[in-house]
């Protein structure tokens, strides 16, 4: 497996997708410290762009990663090697890459804008590890998509649709779900829906830790006492970690039937 | 060498193999023929465990093939169209299946007899389609596997490249390897091939050499031969 993750990795490293991909986040990291002069303030508005652009990118490059290397894919599956170290070596050569064009594209401007002088360093870090799972978690939806969908136009149309449902759509849902039960208590109902989908999670995670939870009003101390916890902070990457592995054991099991 | 049982595998509505029997020996030349959509490549690809049969059973020197890959280091392979990354160039291409399956230094010899070397330094996406097959046959023989399967192997060759594929492959089959061939130009597979099998419909027709392909049918010529067949199948 580590041979293919090698190979996608250094051929994602000399395509171009990975360096505009590297030189957006470096130029967003410094147009963002440049307007809000200010570290943390910086931190917040990077939350909002990287919550809703992360997942997408991770989705689209996965589909199209997939897509682009059928050819060598299929050079691969007539070679002594494993299906699942083929498809797991490709799917994460793309979430490494991915995720290294988002830690130096951000890391490098806020470390010169003296991050580690600075107390913004630890929710700027909760930032890029939130970043990073969500790479590896849409990634992996990613390939999932494109293993199950033989055309290329259908395999994007989904992958898109997963990512407008889990970004946007999701939340619209939930809302109307609170309005629609408010008369019941819905504190766990809340909780649940806010684990169950990553986006919200990685949200609610970030949000809680720069601590304007307060203008989240009573949800809010809700969510606070329960992340804001140990116990809450475990479950949470726990939820996240088992969004990456049920996605990749998925792979691996739809790859070892599939027909090329 | 290569066992096959009762093979079946459709693809959704669209049924390709049905119940196919074959048992192919130790050494020589099998032209695995048949028209456009007959399951050629699927039962290749069957072998090479790319397709995963719906039933039945393959078995490659005496192993089942269900869920392995270590028995494909015996497999030598031309796929039909040569598809390669296209930002790799040829020799990185070479040294990077060198990397996946093994140390070989019979790529060098190779190259020289299709005359790759002017390209080794060029791109794999900017190859026109014979130079592209050219490469596919440097990989696929550079591992020296006693079972070689060529599809279409001779697609895009010009006249002098087609002749050394020739020589190759007599060469090969001096040191007794098994090669299976899928060709739908007939001189080729009548000069090359020892043993002919026949696929239609997704069952084997015909097993056997060309003259008893010959005698069988009653024509005087192999190309008759096979039209004959498929004319008689068809009306």
């Amino acid at each position: 497996m580590l041979k293919i993750l090698k190979y996608s990795f250094y051929d994602l490293m000399r395509s171009r997708w990975s360096y505009v991909y590297f030189a957006f986040y470096l130029l967003l990291g410094m147009v963002l410290l440049f307007l809000n002069n200010n570290l943390s303030k910086a931190v917040i508005t990077l939350m909002n762009v990287i919550i809703v652009l992360v997942p997408l990118i991770g989705t689209i490059f996965g589909v199209m990663y997939y897509y682009n290397s059928k050819e060598f894919t299929e050079l691969l599956l007539a070679q002594p090697l494993k299906r699942s170290s083929i498809f797991l070596g490709q799917y994460f050569g793309v979430a490494i890459s991915l995720s290294m064009s988002l830690i130096l594209g951000l890391g490098i401007p806020f470390i010169f804008y003296g991050l580690f002088k600075s107390s913004a360093i630890w929710d700027f870090s909760l930032l890029l590890i939130t970043g990073t799972f969500l790479t590896f978690i849409f990634t992996a939806l990613a390939f999932n998509i494109a293993l199950s969908y033989e055309n290329k136009i259908k395999g994007f149309g989904f992958a898109i649709l997963l990512w407008l449902f889990l970004a946007i759509i999701y939340d619209g849902l939930f809302l109307m779900s609170l309005i629609l039960f408010e008369d019941y208590p819905l504190d766990k109902l809340s909780l649940v829906g806010t684990m169950l989908n990553p986006i919200d999670l990685s949200r609610t995670l970030i949000l809680l830790k720069l601590d304007i939870s307060a203008l989240l009003g009573y949800t809010g101390a809700i969510f606070k006492k329960f992340f804001g916890t140990n116990f809450g902070l475990i479950i949470s990457f726990t939820t996240l970690v088992i969004w990456i592995i049920l996605p990749i054991l998925r792979i691996v099991t739809k790859s070892k039937k599939k027909d090329f | 060498m290569v066992t096959i049982q009762n093979l079946h595998k459709s693809f959704g509505k669209n049924t390709v193999l049905k119940g196919l029997d074959l048992t192919i020996g130790n050494g020589g030349i099998f032209a695995i023929l048949g028209p456009n959509g007959s399951g050629k490549t699927t039962l290749i690809k069957s072998i090479l465990g790319m397709v995963i049969p719906n039933k039945g059973s393959i078995a490659v020197f005496g192993e089942s093939t269900k869920h392995q890959s270590k028995y494909r280091h015996q497999i030598d392979y031309l796929p039909q169209i040569a598809n390669f990354p296209n930002n790799l160039k040829v020799k990185e291409l070479i040294k990077m299946i060198k990397d996946l399956r093994g140390k070989t230094e019979l790529d060098k010899a190779l190259i020289e007899r299709f005359k790759l070397t002017p390209f080794l330094d060029k791109k794999l996406g900017n190859l026109s389609g014979g130079t592209k097959q050219k490469v596919n046959l440097v990989l696929t023989f550079m591992f020296n596997s006693p079972l070689v399967i060529l599809d279409e192997p001779t697609t895009g060759l010009d006249p002098i490249a087609l002749i050394r594929l020739k020589d190759l492959i007599q060469i090969e089959k001096q040191k007794g390897k098994t090669i299976l061939i899928t060709s739908h130009i007939m001189s080729f597979v009548e000069e090359v091939s020892d043993e002919i099998v026949f696929l239609l419909e997704g069952q084997i027709y015909f097993k056997g050499s060309i003259s008893d392909l010959k005698t069988k049918t009653n024509q005087p010529d192999f190309e008759h031969a096979i039209a004959s067949i498929l004319q008689e199948n068809h009306a």
